[in-house]
């Protein structure tokens, strides 16, 4: 190293605090949400604006980090001038829109997604789907009973254009045997309501490993390796951002699905801190959730600049070097 | 560079850049998360060079691949410099206004052509030229690089040569533009913001000028010894002649993460006294007198880390260490009182506050902005500053703030381990994406990923040699030898050859790397060994 | 992309079939290329040729081989999953081996009523389960029953029969039938008014040949488009809007404004499609064009390409019109040969060119993003409107979508000039208009009309209900219609005149019934068919399709789950909620025909109102 006195002084203090360029500034539109005048950027979405004003919209398909898809549903509003009702989440909003996001249309139709869900994919380890349910006052029992389950690899064999009339009385479900194809997580496509996100967070919007697609086709369709492949034989490379946004765990860690089994997870009793990965330099933030002084799963906020809630192999799983066991057992 | 050593953009930063050269980086499965950013930037249209060796998974994303022969980053960079001046591309506005030494720097580069790049580096001249164009007239433009470039004797050689090609297209200071070197482990930047450097006082201040040790000297009640002291490298050489005679390692590996192992083991041997504080019973701690078992710092403590964006973060306590394990700080703690030093009970935030106070980029972090903001990137001068989201905007500011910046121009320095009909192959090492330098702590879980220690060759090489994969071979270099089965890669061209240090208990591949290193950082030439490869039971 | 493949290697064969659709690969050197080019990027035009590589593969082996597949994922940078989950989408699309010969066998409503559940019973019995699969509608209702019967191999073939036996079915499989030389006379039977001087836009059809250019330019063709060269994109447009045409896909959006609106957008570049994916059971006007009368399609596209400033035209055809597929490509290539399409068309500095692209069965890819989405290689999942296709359409450009009747109404238009066309037909709905007559009609066919003949009128030009029967139902504009009962037969078809009757036009189809019909077993098919046809992209569309059927099946089984008016409940908040918030038109008419039947035709059986 030379001697030249930069390499022995840290360099002055810039004039200013070096800034991003700022971006143009978005004129702000006029519009009403349930007869109240709001004023948005015309950026906005009617999901943001009615979040601007506190009217608390539910979601399903949504994430904030992940591209719009409105395909559950769950959020449509009704908009003075459109014929069907329209999706809070992706429409844009208009100067002048009127937007009704509680009348009769609107309640009836969140309340029938909701129902079509509940009929149809366990949503036992769904809890926001479950409290949408009951303030819509969905009664997903009026399809019928549940038919039995499909058989392992049944569902992902059916194609496209065909079905087997209902022979039964029994509401048709998406229920199948759990998927368990490696020691890290396991899919569980009966509490699939297909939002896609996983697909998104695999896909473009985070990790670009593009290990599973929605295949098929309507109440077949389904999320699938090529050729409905094990994991292992995939492109999946274990990010598990997929886990982190499935919002039904449908997707789960393997940890927590083995606790579940054995009746032993219980969130009363967890703790979940905030810390920094371990292994690379990027400085990924984990929140480690602790059960009993043992990590039962990790996950990463949304709003955090570096990760944006996602995290690779090693951040998410690779945290076993320090389960040395439970100091009171030993 | 430039007197403060971090990379000098934020991760955003890279999402809506233009051009982005990768050098010397497998980002997409040594840094998953950063390579996130990057493809955000490269599906905003961002274009991607990779300059690399292998075909990596990185190079699979990229607009054009730069498939150079290992070690010869400064015969491509130093073309590239000359390309962009013969080109009339240089930015020679920012050149007279923050820059000195352009006119040695042009001498230097003027004999790297294109034709002659071409031949050494294997990279078509085309490539090259595209490059250096591509580079020079994007708006804004990022050299972000890894061991690739470091992991050479020449490493800081390496460096400077990209840092010449920022300061010759003025990409660096601005937003989007800059230089970014991604740090291999966690805190690795901390590490070295903190003073654990040969010749730094935390905040980067040189232990060799007077003022700065003052501070610390005032602050401790001690006398700071004046002059720098040993990098890794010469630790080890100092081992061997018997001037080092006790070590006290802190949560390393160095018998399994050393370039040629049985050197490297020798000259441990050749202590007196070790102590090894670690989480883990490691290699390194079998051989040492006293070991003090340390809990795990990221979860097990709190403190901070810095990451590859300067960003200090907190890390805090989720689960208590296994019986036995104590926090680093409080087994420190406990050491200054056996050495007669009562520092009370150790506490995470009263620390960082002496250190606050002490290192001026860190000033303005308190533990409250901290923990409201998942962190804030130095310099962060006092409790009002933001902090820095690029570095040396200074060097835009008119009239320039501060002293100019010199050019530093380097000669091409081929591997010191030429290739040769008894050592044919060039062997080359790296991560891979669910496994973590010497394996201690990926070992913890079990990937579906993992494959286990393989040596990747190319199909040519395999056909030549008449080995499948699966397969075990015999691997050796000058040093020594492994036995490790072959995996058939592809992607690798002919006489390449890529190994991993994460198995060095199965296969020690450090036996097979060299102990060249760089005589300014000390890192060893990792990236670059001759091997041949024999089938077992062939002769 | 860091595409990560697990197959087996892709046969000699394999490769080159795909090959044959992508070009040979580029050469690469020993151990790696040392550099690469665009790979990382997505390339969406060339992502677009996944679906005419798959067809490609199918067409030679009967199914998608995992080597096959994984080849074109290679050569595509598709990532396997996704290329998976566009396959899995079509129907006729196979990912297991299955016999190169596979009977199709419209079981759809029209077909249904003429017995093809007969014909399933005897193959099933000739070929069992692999070598014949149900099909909804294909398209030849006129001919009912149909079938095609589709054959892979070195020389595919792919042959429409109808009206379809058994005997006629086991013939057609085992022997190749040469398409028949002259094409006039077999398309004769589908246009009852053959010979009649009154046609515009069947005037060609059965009487020009459909393969001769020179026979299309001696019947004025093109005479249009020299025009419209000579007059300008502007006057072109301001004569489409003067003319008053409304899109006959089934939208009824005004064609002008549509033109100008894409004319207009800065975006570049534009396109022009042709949304030939005609597929809503009962309707065949659109096969009845291209087969006849081919050359009209490509001239109005041209038309449009003009008007537009669109350089590139996308005709997508459903799977199931070989014979439509062969006459296109056969017109599109003389059209190229003769500079009518290509660079610098009759000498002007317009350029235009179209590309045939194949649909490969699914009746939601007639929606029009759904349409883009596929010919993008993707899943035909519609997208959310706005943005409309106008402004993002085909790989996200500007996109004028037209449906093929549209297209040919525009040398009509050109020829007679936009203000005496718009005096043809009623005061909202100008022009002449084709209805697919089909069902208990003495002679099914296609029929063209001025709008604002009433629905009877046009029964009783079709010869009224065969056998002298009462009608039951009439099912206007097809499955996504509605059913209107015989005491709305004085409905005048125009756009305004169905609206007014709570109806509307459609696709133009009028599905006649007689009394011998068993409406609930109408009803299940079209329910099912919705089932199937669903994309399963929104939930209200994925899961109330299943709803629906399911419960239409327990009343018609007699078992209703509450009482009956309960049930009517029910399915009243089923089709609420998929018309007010499925994402598509699918979706949100998916259960139009079924409330429009229960709200006048009483089509369950009374045992189902006991309780």
């Amino acid at each position: 190293m030379s001697d030249d006195s930069l390499w022995f002084r840290p360099p002055p203090r810039p004039s200013h605090p070096p800034i991003a360029p700022t971006p143009v500034e978005t004129p702000r539109v006029e519009i009403s949400i349930d007869g109240q005048a709001v004023a948005v950027p015309d950026t906005a979405t009617i999901l943001d604006a009615c979040r601007s004003i506190g009217i608390d919209t539910p979601t399903l398909c949504y994430l904030e980090t992940l591209t719009p898809v409105n395909v559950c549903r769950v959020c449509v509003v009704e908009v003075k001038g459109s014929r069907t009702l329209v999706p809070a989440c992706s429409r844009r909003v208009e100067p002048g829109m009127e937007i009704q996001t509680n009348s009769p249309r609107v309640q009836l139709s969140r309340k029938m997604v909701l129902e079509f869900l509940g009929s149809s994919v366990d949503l036992s380890t769904a809890p926001t789907a479950l409290e949408y349910s009951s303030r819509y006052g969905a009664n997903a029992g009026r399809y019928g009973p549940a038919k039995e389950a499909a058989l392992a690899g049944e569902r992902d064999a059916r194609e496209p254009g065909h079905h087997h009339p209902p022979g039964s009385l029994h509401a048709e479900t998406v229920a199948q045997p759990v998927k368990i194809d490696n020691n890290l997580y396991v899919r569980d496509y009966s509490k699939c309501i297909l939002c896609y996100k996983c697909v998104e967070a695999c896909g473009t919007d985070a990790q670009n490993t593009f290990a599973i697609a929605v295949a098929g086709r309507g109440f077949d369709a389904r999320i699938s390796t090529e050729d409905n492949i094990p994991l292992p034989d995939s492109a999946c490379v274990y990010c598990g951002n997929c886990i982190g946004v499935c919002p039904t765990g449908a997707l789960m860690f393997k940890s927590e699905y083995d606790l579940r089994q054995r009746g032993e997870w219980d969130e009363a009793r967890q703790t979940k801190t905030d810390t920094i990965c371990p292994y690379c330099g990027v400085g990924c933030t984990l929140s480690l959730h602790v059960q009993d002084n043992q990590i039962v799963k990790v996950t990463s906020p949304l709003d955090v600049e570096v990760t944006h809630g996602n995290l690779c192999i090693k951040g998410r799983f690779g945290y076993g070097f320090v389960q040395g066991g439970d100091p009171d057992k030993e | 560079m430039f007197g403060a050593g971090g990379g000098t953009n934020s991760y955003r930063e890279v999402e809506e850049t233009n051009v982005i050269l990768l050098w010397g980086s497998n980002a997409r499965e040594t840094h998953p998360i950063f390579f996130h950013h990057l493809l955000r930037g490269i599906n905003h249209g961002a274009r991607l060079f990779t300059v690399d060796p292998r075909q990596t998974s990185s190079a699979r994303w990229a607009d054009v691949w730069l498939s150079l022969d290992v070690g010869t980053d400064i015969m491509l960079a130093n073309a590239v410099g000359r390309e962009i001046l013969a080109a009339g591309l240089e930015n020679r506005e920012f050149i007279g206004h923050a820059t000195t030494g352009i006119e040695a720097y042009k001498a230097a580069v003027e004999p790297y052509t294109l034709e002659r790049a071409e031949q050494v580096t294997g990279v078509p001249r085309q490539a090259i030229r595209e490059m250096a164009h591509a580079y020079a007239q994007a708006e804004r433009a990022m050299i972000c690089w890894t061991l690739g470039i470091t992991e050479h004797h020449n490493g800081v050689d390496n460096v400077l040569a990209l840092i010449n090609l920022a300061l010759l297209t003025g990409h660096v200071g601005r937003y989007g533009s800059g230089l970014n070197p991604l740090r291999g482990q966690n805190n690795v930047q901390g590490g070295g913001d903190m003073g654990a450097l040969p010749d730094r006082l935390p905040g980067f201040q040189h232990v060799e000028v007077e003022e700065f040790r003052a501070k610390f000297d005032q602050r401790w009640g001690v006398k700071v010894p004046p002059k720098r002291g040993w990098n890794l490298t010469q630790m080890f050489e100092a081992m061997e002649h018997g001037e080092l005679k006790a070590l006290y390692v802190l949560g390393e590996n160095p018998l399994q993460s050393e370039a040629d192992q049985a050197l490297a083991r020798r000259r441990l041997e050749n202590l007196d006294f070790m102590i090894v504080q670690d989480m883990f019973l490691t290699a390194t701690g079998q051989m040492a007198n006293v070991v003090l078992p340390a809990g795990a710092g990221w979860c097990e403590s709190d403190g901070t880390v810095t990451n590859s964006e300067r960003r200090v973060q907190r890390v805090r306590k989720a689960v208590n260490p296994p019986p036995g394990a104590r926090d680093d700080v409080a087994i420190l703690f406990d050491l200054a009182k056996r050495l007669g030093h009562d520092w009370g009970q150790p506490n995470s935030e009263q620390i960082w506050d002496e250190l606050r106070a002490l290192s001026p980029p860190h000033t303005g972090m308190s533990y409250a902005r901290l923990e409201a903001s998942h962190g804030l990137q130095w310099p962060c001068y006092d409790e009002n500053d933001p902090g820095e989201l690029f570095l040396h905007s200074r060097l835009w500011e008119q009239p320039l703030n501060g002293p100019q910046v010199a050019f530093q121009p380097v000669q091409d320095d081929p591997p010191v381990e030429r290739l040769t009909p008894e050592f044919p192959l060039r062997l080359t090492t790296g991560r891979r994406l669910d496994d973590y330098n010497t394996g201690v702590q990926t070992s913890g879980f079990s990937s579906p990923l993992r494959r286990g220690e393989t040596i990747d060759i190319s199909p040519d090489d395999a056909t030549r040699l008449g080995v499948c994969s699966g397969e075990m071979v015999r691997v050796s270099s000058r040093r020594g030898h492994v036995e490790v089965p072959v995996w058939i890669d592809e992607r690798l061209r002919p006489g390449l050859a890529f190994m991993t240090p994460h198995f060095q208990d199965e296969v020690a591949t450090n036996i097979l790397t060299i102990d060249a290193t760089d005589p300014k950082a000390g890192t060893a030439e990792f990236k670059a060994a001759a091997i041949r490869v024999d089938r077992i039971g062939a002769n | 992309m860091d595409l990560h493949f697990h197959g087996p290697d892709a046969t000699l064969t394999e490769r080159s079939v795909v090959d044959s659709v992508l070009g040979l690969p580029p050469s690469e050197g020993p151990g790696g290329l040392r550099i690469t080019r665009d790979e990382g990027h997505h390339s969406l035009v060339q992502r677009s040729k996944l679906l005419p590589a798959f067809h490609a593969v199918q067409n030679r082996f009967g199914w998608i081989p995992p080597g096959a597949m994984d080849y074109i994922c290679r050569r595509l940078s598709v990532p396997p999953a996704e290329a998976h989950g566009v396959a899995s989408f079509y129907h006729m699309f196979t990912l297991k081996s299955t016999p190169p010969t596979v009977v199709h066998v419209c079981d759809d409503v029209a077909c249904r009523i003429k017995g093809s559940e007969g014909l399933c019973t005897e193959l099933q019995h000739a070929l069992g389960a692999e070598g014949w699969k149900r099909s909804p509608c294909l398209g030849q209702c006129e001919r009912a029953p149909a079938a095609l019967v589709v054959r892979a191999g070195e020389t595919p073939s792919a042959t429409s029969v109808a009206p379809a036996n058994s005997q006629s079915l086991l013939a057609a499989r085992a022997a190749d039938l040469p398409a028949s030389a002259d094409t006039r006379e077999s398309i004769r039977a589908s246009v009852p008014q053959f010979g009649s001087d009154n046609l515009r836009l069947l005037s060609r059809v059965g009487r020009v040949n459909p393969c001769s250019l020179e026979a299309y330019q001696a019947s004025g063709g093109y005479s249009a488009l020299t025009k419209g060269i000579l007059q300008g994109p502007e006057a072109v447009i301001a004569e489409v809007m003067a003319s008053k045409l409304m899109g006959r896909g089934g939208a009824a959006f005004p064609t002008g404004r549509k033109w100008e609106a894409v004319a207009k957008a800065p975006a570049r570049p534009h396109y022009v499609v042709c949304n030939a994916d005609e597929s809503e059971p009962g309707t065949f006007k659109d096969r009845v064009l291209m087969e006849g009368d081919p050359f009209a399609v490509i001239e109005g596209m041209t038309i449009a390409g003009l008007a537009t400033g669109s350089e590139q035209g996308y005709l997508y055809i459903r799977g199931e019109y070989p014979q439509a597929t062969e006459r296109l490509k056969h017109a599109l290539e003389a059209a190229r040969a003769a500079h009518l399409l290509g660079p610098k068309i009759l000498g002007s500095s317009f350029s235009f060119d179209i590309e045939l692209r194949s649909g490969a069965g699914a009746y939601i890819c007639g929606e029009e993003t759904a349409l883009f989405n596929s010919i993008e290689g993707k899943r035909g999942e519609p997208r959310n409107k706005p943005p409309f296709p106008v402004h993002v359409g085909l790989f996200g450009k500007p996109t004028v979508i037209n449906n093929v009747e549209t297209l040919v109404n525009i040398p009509q238009i050109l020829a007679l000039g936009g203000e005496a066309y718009s005096r043809i037909g009623t005061a909202g709905s100008a022009g002449p208009k084709l209805f697919c007559v089909s069902g208990h009609v003495t002679r099914p066919g296609v029929y063209e009309v001025d709008f604002g003949i009433t629905l009877g009128q046009l029964i009783q030009q079709a010869g009224g209900v065969a056998g002298g029967k009462a009608i039951r139902a009439v099912l206007l504009g097809g499955a996504a219609g509605s059913f209107v009962g015989p005491d709305q037969l004085n409905i005048p078809l125009s756009f305004e005149g169905t609206r007014a009757a709570g109806a509307s036009l459609g696709s133009g189809v009028v599905l006649v019934f007689d009394e011998s019909v068993d409406l609930a077993d109408i009803l299940l098919r079209i329910a099912a068919f919705f089932r199937d046809e669903s994309c399963g992209q929104c939930v209200p569309c994925r899961v109330g399709t299943v709803r629906q059927e399911e419960l239409l099946h327990r009343l018609r089984s007699g078992k209703p789950m509450r009482s009956y008016a309960d049930e009517l409940e029910l399915l009243k908040e089923i089709g609420q909620v998929m018309r007010d918030a499925s994402i598509c038109g699918l979706g949100q008419a998916a259960s139009n025909a079924v409330e429009s039947a229960f709200a006048t035709l009483n089509p369950m059986p009374k045992v189902a109102q006991i309780r």
